[in-house]
């Protein structure tokens, strides 16, 4: 986590930078003068608290996306590091390249192994442009579904944290068959032996997140959205201007708690009071202490009878009406 | 003519066709011509209407147009069709029997843009007359039994929701079960976003069932004609046993105008065609619609004996 000194703002989160800097006054005061300001210091902190209660309690849609993707926001490395021991990257598709978009590797989850991977934001701008800002190419979607099939040959849980802007457009990604690829992921998802749990942590971005997205459950945490098209391209095609972005997010009700209540996904998983970006270390414990029963329960679980419930879970999604039709 | 092609993207997803600046001053100029009629609805013109093939500007009959499958008679150039006209192509004698004609959309979520989603379907279905972006059909194809499930674009530009992804579950369902094998005709702009995560879910759910239907030794076919995009290719489309491209379709996961934008090149001229895709690799083969009831009848025979 950054330190308070370089940590980025939202503009609704401006009060509690405020808040903030008043304690550092408080505290340069205190220390020049040699003044005990504990007390104040300590209502300031309760002030800081109650606001930042009173912002996530009140977030609207958008805020919800920005906060997806606060520049702050911890990233699929700052969750496996946390949560998991011995982790091993492992790199490549074996076929054309390495996308650093894409990491993976085999991990100790409380002493259990399993394959852990998701898409990687980079922590600054150069790591950004070496990340390509999450979004894959077709190679890191076939990195994953190599890893995948790796962790099935050795009967090991599958966890997928899902935190991208979309699957990369570009003349390359399409030449190497962006569709096929994420197609083909999903394809094989829907049949891999071992227990699949998902995670959206960040940004749910239409088929690039779901190119690693399809599992026996699929959870997302509290400030995240996972829709078919970002806001702002919703915008400029349903309205035809860029600035229905707001809007767009209301309508698409790609929120967490609208996600779980149109069974869309199967659980939402808190944050640290104002969004994981406050406390990586808390955030990630959370996480883990959701995640060991989840792989637990769903080890027991025979393997056919698995890949059955979690074809027969996607096949319920959808809503229509039915009329009678003389066929 | 790509900037056409994207034009026309936005306008059928969004439902509003004619909408942006470029396309009312492009209306205009039709005006002037005295052309303007939507592709779409030139085949149902009155015989003796002249159409102009978008690509060579040749000029025939529509009737004419109509007889040779609305494949341009001098370029080849392939005009966008709907599903009654494929059905009337590939099955023997035009006999099909439609399946699953009861299952339509609802607007679940109350989604309202420029115009409610309710009543864009509402349109639509006055528009097309049909029941929603997908029909399924059964018929004999030289006699052999084949399940088509084809796409309309003129419905919400193909768009890929709710129903599109239970009438291909189902047709999945039904093939597996009476073993007769699967096509899927798309041509599609993509997801529809009115209705959101519900609409992205179809990739998984009709993925899953077309897991269970190779799993039961069932051929799927895919014909990918203009334009196959977004959703559709990132899931049933791209993983036929057999994937089949029309000529000259356009086929890709992002729309051009996103790719120019975000890399902001030009694009090389051909991509995203059929023969483009096909020489990277995703499609065995490219068909001529006036050949593809015989292509389509060999590949079923060699699947069966």
């Amino acid at each position: 986590m950054p330190e308070l000194a370089n940590r980025q703002f939202l503009e609704f989160e401006k009060p509690v930078k405020e808040l903030y800097d008043q304690i550092e006054q408080l505290k340069a005061t205190s220390e020049k003068n040699k003044l005990d300001l504990s007390d104040s210091i300590k209502e300031l902190e309760d002030r800081i608290v109650a606001k930042k209660r009173d912002i996530t309690e009140h977030l609207s849609a958008w805020q919800k996306v920005q906060l997806s993707r606060h520049p702050d926001r911890p990233y699929t490395l700052a969750y496996i590091n946390r949560m998991c021991t011995n982790f091993v990257e492992l790199h490549g598709d074996r076929n054309f390249k390495d996308d650093k978009a894409i990491v993976g590797g085999f991990a100790q989850l409380d002493g259990e192994t399993v394959m852990i991977m998701g898409q990687q934001k980079g922590i600054n701008t150069k790591m950004r442009q070496l990340r390509n800002f999450g979004m894959a190419n077709p190679e890191g979607y076939r990195k994953a579904l190599r890893l995948m099939k790796l962790a099935e040959k050795f009967n090991k849980p599958v966890i997928t944290l899902v935190d991208t802007p979309g699957a990369f457009p570009g003349i390359e990604a399409e030449e190497r068959g962006q569709g096929e690829a994420i197609a083909r992921n999903i394809y094989e998802m829907m049949q891999l032996k071992v227990p699949i749990i998902c995670v959206i942590i960040g940004e749910g971005a239409s088929g690039g997140a779901l190119g690693i997205g399809v599992g026996d459950r699929v959870f997302m945490m509290e400030n995240t959205w996972y829709t078919v098209i970002s806001p702002e391209s919703c915008s400029s095609i349903l309205w035809r201007s860029w600035d229905m972005k707001e809007k767009a997010a209301d309508e698409l009700k790609l929120t967490p708690d609208h996600m779980l209540k149109f069974r869309l996904v199967d659980g939402v998983i808190p944050e640290p009071l104002g969004g994981a970006h406050w406390d990586y270390n808390e955030a990630a414990a959370i996480l883990k202490k959701h995640l060991i029963p989840v792989v637990q329960q769903l080890k027991k679980i025979d393997p056919r009878k698995r890949v059955e419930e979690r074809i027969e879970k996607f096949s319920r999604m959808g809503f229509w009406e039915e009329n009678a039709v003389n066929q | 003519m790509a900037l056409k092609i994207e034009e026309d993207f936005d306008d059928q997803l969004s439902g509003e066709p004619g909408k942006t600046d470029a396309s009312t001053s492009r209306w205009f100029k039709r005006m002037k011509k005295g052309i303007n009629t939507s592709t779409s609805e030139k085949k149902e013109a009155p015989d003796g209407l002249w159409t102009k093939c978008p690509q060579c500007k040749y000029t025939c009959t529509t009737l004419d147009l109509k007889e040779n499958l609305y494949v341009c008679p001098k370029c080849e150039y392939h005009h966008r069709i709907g599903s009654t006209d494929y059905f009337e192509i590939l099955f023997d004698d035009k006999q099909y029997t439609e399946f699953f004609a009861g299952v339509k959309s609802i607007d679940y979520l109350g989604f309202n843009d420029l115009k409610p989603y309710k009543k864009r379907l509402e349109e639509a279905y006055y528009k097309t007359g049909l029941h929603d972006s997908l029909t399924a059909a059964l018929g004999k194809v030289n006699g052999f039994e084949l399940m088509v499930c084809c796409m309309d674009f003129n419905f919400i530009g193909g768009s890929l929701g709710s129903v599109m992804g239970e009438k291909i579950a189902r047709a999945a369902d039904y093939c597996r079960e009476h073993k007769v094998p699967l096509m899927i005709i798309s041509k599609s702009g993509g997801a529809r976003m009115m209705e959101s995560a519900f609409s992205l879910m179809q990739l998984p759910k009709t993925l899953g069932k077309l897991t269970l239907l190779a799993e039961a030794g069932v051929p799927y076919i895919s014909l990918c004609t203009d334009p196959t995009y977004g959703g559709t290719t990132a899931s049933f489309a791209m993983v036929g046993d057999i994937n089949i491209g029309e000529p000259g379709a356009m086929i890709g996961f992002a729309g051009p105008r996103v790719i120019r934008e975000t890399i902001k090149k030009d694009l090389p001229d051909g991509f995203q065609s059929s023969e483009f895709v096909m020489n990277h690799g995703f499609l065995d083969l490219i068909i001529n619609r006036k050949q593809l009831k015989e292509k389509i009848s060999t590949l079923l025979l060699l699947f069966k004996h």
